[in-house]
């Protein structure tokens, strides 16, 4: 909402110049954009005469300028304008002027060999607007060696104020003017709308015509004849507020809708009469009508949107655009004045899908003041009149405004209550009272919302009003009770969980990141996604379509793009969400990596490309941080579709699946267009079970007194057979002695049978009680190549 | 001098002149060895009167005490000599690197999202989560943004294709939701923080379309706007770990809040590039906030006659950006390792309040 400084001064009583009111405006809630002063901001630019212009003696386009700038002596300025002439004012620049369009400083030049000790200045050169056709000509009247700006018209400071959408009131300079009253920044005139009487009666009558049960679609529809106007250029006053805020003058008839939408928010259109086939009517488009609008397209409307019709053809969309074919022109002589009143929620509704930004569908949509219709129409006549003569006929009303009356019963304790500040009743009840609400009684009050606040429901409503334009910056800073004197921790098991396994990753050597939930459609595909339910309907781009159902196409994705930029080796990973389906709960917490490359030329020799078994350390380091202690889950061979199949595993305790981890299959490296080798491993947060443990104290510290005892075994066994199982095996052969089992050698080829493979174990006895004998040792040496034979047909190496 | 002496003199000499320990043993089975030339000595005290041995005896196992010590102090330093030369052979090139050790690093977001936590826990504040799907009516209805409503406008929201029971959901557009979620399960008092991932339809220099917030949420019987402020300040002191800010408040709307207020902390740009808190001319908006709607209140199923409270939030993304001078928002989520590296953390970096939040 753009108003000028002038203009609010005319509702408005005040000396206060642009940045107090601006400052006050942020105060109370209107938050202020921008102040354009561009008559500050030119001030060193002058009025200057040129005297002569002559062509310059070295270039056929420039000219010589000799110019007054109200100095004792004549500059000259050498200038490359086509219109640069003898007899012109212009708007002149002095050395040492910083110049907008460039923002460089203005310096004495030599231009094809003559000095040039100014400039002459265009449009675009001052910021002012696009134009570079040539220098500004200004007026003849205008003063050598003032400021242009005043000369330019600009000496009316343009003040930008964005409205939140519950204050439909605030979209007027009337009701911005109001609330600076209020806040007391000077006083409101409230100006003239008594009625102009009607000289005939209405040829064309006003007509709601909508199905019982929407009747609130527009509730009430007023309208006037004005016969035989002369219509033309609105007084260069209304041009220049319309201008400076950004509206295109058109006629007096069109501006003075414009004027009255900007000055008091509220929305007319003006038809033109002998462009009309009978009454006219509020009713809803049928499905398919269409209408040419004044922005010159032709819009197909749906049984939803409201449109004012004839007898003929729907003329306008209600609350949104007038129509083309029914406009003012300067032939007009009858015109025809809407004041209306729309659903906010249907004009929204228009208006989004229309895809029409209106000043009229800015004010409807917001809320406009409902006993504003025939007001509004009062002072439109008024305008017209004056403007354009003519003579008026008797309004039509259809309808009445809804019913908005509504008291609140309002203890003013309560602006300390929530607001934490304390205002005396009085100047509450006279904050609101500024505000144009009827307030009665003293505890409780009683508060009627005058008809403009809509937005005004409840005694929380009345405190905002009461806070904001007694002032926010009067609140207090008031602490909060401690709960507990030390804090207490807050961390949820699985939020401690989180923090553990990111940083415990990261300790390993990645790095986290941080990537889309949305990816491409066809990455979602390889990961077992991509189906119908996990599509975004308005994606921000064609390819980040679909939510993820794995965080590794992001990482994979991530991958790629480093490699592109010459990284071939990272190690990458991410917490963060996969999802299952499109539902609200069906999203898991993921913590998963990926290691690329990493077989790094080193003189040390110590580095190898990344494999399953560097993943599968990545999984139980991040589980074993999450569970704070060893991972003993067993480890099935195979994982999802996008690893190795050889060469993947899972860890799961039951049904549930803990972990993954493996080399990425080619085809997904392919897909990602990714030189191997990757491994990669991902760890359900949720599935991780909680910490079962009910102390703090550790279990007692027993260590034994007795040596103990290592024996190594070889055993061969069929290809297939897990090492898992052999060590399982021969730790149960004796679990009370057996402390542990290391495998330290597999071996395949020369010496062992083909389809065999020998596999090397050290085991190591822990007496308890007691030094092992020989022959004890012999015995568990014995029970446990049995139970390696038993549980895989493994027999000792010989 | 008597052959004790003399003999003494000329093992001690040879035993110096020993160049290796083979040398040094030939000297030691010569002297002290079973037929020794000190060994032989030894015997003939058996032979001696009680006088002449008790006037001998101590002068010959004082030369065979002599001769001993001698011999294992040149074995000792034989045996350093040889271990020095060693050694010498064993020396490398230590301005050789390292072997290769992968550098980890934690998400500038992480980071400052343990950050707020810390001090939000210090506060009493619990962290709630939600989901990134979120129900229309959490993220909209029951924040009263009913369907339509204009302030619907303000929020460009990603929507979910149907779903195969019918329903449709939204990625949610800020973590209010899980404010919601928080209300219809527990009762008053509430403290709570929630922060996560948000979407809006949005893309610029400034905007990602998926981004972080963090909101907070206080329920109880009497706290107010003072209260609010006063948590805000002292957040953003410790946050920002310096002494003291200033807030500005200005008025403004969200549906779900009633009074509505923006807070402005006071900050020096003076400096290109460069953002200092709690001094100079400029004011950085920081926050939304307001006290929770009644209306609100009662949809989540708390009595709004007995209960009220106070919202707030603002971006984890943006408190990253201004504290750790991170020009732009969208390469947080573009994975650059060069980015990841340049500004990442320590894993063991884990912010305390005790510790000051950051190194």
């Amino acid at each position: 909402m753009k108003f000028t400084l002038s203009w609010l001064k005319a509702p408005l009583d005040t000396d206060a110049d642009a940045n107090t009111i601006a400052d006050k405006l942020t105060s109370i809630g209107l938050e202020v954009e921008s102040v354009e002063d561009a008559g500050g901001r030119l001030k060193d630019f002058t009025v200057a005469y040129v005297v002569s212009a002559e062509k310059h003696p070295n270039a056929d386009k420039l000219k010589l300028c000799m110019v007054d700038t109200g100095g004792k002596e004549h500059v000259q300025v050498v200038c490359g304008a086509p219109n640069a002439h003898a007899g012109m004012k212009a708007v002149f620049a002095k050395p040492g002027t910083i110049i907008p369009a460039t923002g460089a400083e203005l310096k004495i030049g030599t231009i094809r060999g003559v000095e040039s000790r100014g400039m002459l200045c265009s449009i675009r050169e001052l910021r002012l607007g696009d134009e570079h056709d040539g220098i500004i000509e200004l007026s003849a009247d205008a003063v050598l060696g003032e400021p242009a700006s005043k000369a330019l018209g600009l000496n009316d400071p343009v003040i930008d104020v964005s409205i939140t959408p519950n204050r439909g009131d605030a979209t007027s300079v009337y009701g911005i003017a109001r609330d600076l009253a209020a806040a007391g920044l000077g006083r409101l005139r409230e100006g003239d709308l008594s009625p102009v009487k009607g000289k005939f009666p209405s040829p064309i009558q006003t007509i709601l015509d909508f199905p019982e049960g929407t009747q609130d679609a527009a509730p009430m529809f007023a309208g006037r004849l004005i016969r035989g106007v002369k219509n033309g250029p609105s007084p260069k006053w209304l041009q220049d507020w319309l201008k400076a805020v950004g509206l295109r003058p058109i006629s007096a008839l069109v501006d003075v809708t414009n004027f009255i939408s900007f000055d008091r928010g509220r929305p007319l259109h003006v038809f033109d009469a002998a462009k009309l086939k009978g009454n006219l009517r509020a009713r809803f488009a049928k499905d398919g009508e269409q209408i040419l609008a004044l922005d010159g397209k032709t819009y197909t409307l749906d049984s939803e949107m409201v449109v004012i019709a004839d007898d003929e053809a729907a003329r306008g969309i209600g609350g949104v655009m007038g129509g083309e074919d029914s406009s003012c022109t300067d032939a007009t002589t009858d015109v025809f004045i809407e004041s209306a009143l729309f659903d906010p929620v249907r004009i929204a509704r228009a208006g989004r899908i229309l895809g029409i930004v209106s000043d009229a569908r800015y004010r409807f949509e917001r809320g406009v003041d409902p006993e504003f219709v025939v007001p509004g129409l009062e002072l439109a006549t008024r305008m017209i009149l004056e403007f354009c003569g003519g003579e008026p006929g008797e309004v039509v009303v259809a309808g009445a405004p809804p019913d908005w009356k509504r008291e609140i019963v309002f203890h003013p304790e309560t602006v300390l209550k929530l607001g934490g500040m304390d205002v005396p009743d009085d100047e509450i009840a006279r904050i609101l009272t500024r505000l144009g609400f009827s307030v009665s009684g003293k505890n409780p009050m009683k508060v009627t919302p005058p008809s403009w606040r809509g937005d005004i429901v409840g005694e929380a409503d009345l405190v905002e009003e009461v806070v904001r334009i007694h002032g926010l910056d009067k609140v207090p800073s008031a602490p909060m009770d401690r709960p507990s004197v030390i804090a207490r921790p807050t961390l949820t098991p699985a939020q401690k969980r989180a923090r553990i396994v990111r940083r415990t990753i990261a300790a390993r050597g990645f790095n986290e990141t941080i990537n889309f939930t949305f990816i491409p459609r066809a990455h979602a595909k390889l990961f077992g996604g991509g189906d119908e339910e996990r599509q975004l309907r308005n994606p921000i781009a064609a390819d980040l379509d679909a939510m993820r159902p794995s965080v590794l196409p992001s990482l994979l994705a991530a991958a790629q793009r480093n490699a592109a930029r010459g990284f071939a080796d990272m190690m990458l990973f991410e917490l963060g969400a996969q999802f299952d389906s499109g539902m609200p709960e069906a999203q898991k917490t993921v913590a998963a990596g990926i290691r690329v490359g990493g077989a790094t030329r080193s003189w040390t020799k110590s580095t190898h490309g990344a494999d399953v078994f560097d993943a599968k350390a990545d999984m139980l380091a991040a589980l074993e941080a999450a569970m704070n202690g060893p991972m003993t889950a067993p480890i099935k061979q195979g994982a999802a579709a996008w690893y190795h199949p050889g060469r993947s595993g899972t860890l799961a305790l039951g049904p549930k699946v803990l972990g993954t981890f493996g080399e990425v299959h080619p085809k997904i490296l392919a897909a990602f267009d990714l030189k191997g080798p990757v491994a990669a491993f991902e760890v359900f947060m949720e599935a991780i079970p909680e910490s079962k443990a009910k102390s703090k104290a550790r279990s007692p510290f027993n260590p034994s007194q007795f040596q103990p005892v290592e024996r190594d075994f070889a055993f061969v066994v069929n290809a297939g057979v897990a090492a898992d199982a052999i060590v399982k095996a021969a730790r149960s052969a004796e679990r009370d002695l057996i402390e542990r089992v290391d495998i330290f050698d597999v071996y395949e080829g020369k010496g062992v049978p083909e389809d065999k493979k020998s596999l090397a174990i050290s085991v190591r006895l822990q007496p308890k009680d007691k030094t092992l004998t020989d022959a004890e040792i012999d015995t568990i040496a014995g029970k446990i190549v049995a139970a390696v034979a038993k549980a895989t047909g493994g027999t000792l190496r010989t | 001098m008597s052959d004790i002496s003399k003999l003494e003199s000329d093992l001690l000499a040879a035993i110096a002149a020993a160049k290796d320990e083979a040398a040094l043993e030939a000297i030691r089975v010569s002297a002290l060895g079973k037929k020794g030339s000190v060994s032989e000595l030894l015997k003939t005290l058996g032979g001696m009167s009680p006088d002449a041995r008790k006037a001998q005896g101590p002068i010959i196992n004082a030369l065979r005490d002599t001769v001993a010590e001698a011999i294992a102090t040149k074995k000792a330093a034989l045996a350093d000599a040889a271990l020095d030369a060693r050694l010498a052979t064993e020396r490398v090139d230590v301005t050789l690197p390292i072997r290769p050790v992968p550098q980890g690093t934690i998400h500038p977001v992480s980071q400052v999202l343990d950050e707020v936590t810390a001090i939000f826990a210090d506060l009493g504040f619990a962290i709630a989560e939600g989901p990134d799907i979120e129900f229309d009516d959490y993220n909209f209805t029951k924040l009263n943004i009913p369907p339509d409503h204009p302030a619907r406008q303000m929020h460009d929201t990603f929507y979910m294709a149907k779903q195969k029971d019918g329903s449709s959901h939204v990625l949610r557009t800020h973590t209010s939701p899980v404010q919601v979620r928080t209300m219809l399960k527990q009762k008053p008092p509430i403290r709570i923080i929630s922060p996560g991932r948000t979407y809006r339809v949005d893309s610029d220099a400034t905007h990602s379309p998926m981004f972080h917030q963090y909101e907070g949420l206080v329920v109880d019987e009497g706290s107010t706007l003072a209260n609010l402020k006063w948590v805000l300040e002292e957040f953003y002191k410790a946050f920002f770990e310096v002494d003291s800010v200033e807030l500005r408040a200005r008025p403004s709307f969200f549906p779900f809040t009633e009074p509505s207020v923006e807070w402005d902390l006071r900050c020096d740009r003076s400096v290109p590039g460069k953002i200092t808190f709690g001094t100079g001319n400029d004011w950085l908006e920081l926050a939304g906030s307001g006290m929770v709607n009644p209306r609100v209140l009662d949809m989540c199923g708390i009595d709004s006659t007995k209960y009220q409270g106070f919202a707030f939030g603002g971006g984890l993304d943006r408190l990253a950006m201004l504290k750790y001078g991170i020009p732009d928002i969208r390469p947080f989520f573009e994975s650059d390792l060069r980015w990841l590296r340049h500004y990442g953390f320590s894993a063991f970096d884990l912010p305390t309040l005790d510790g000051g939040l950051s190194r």
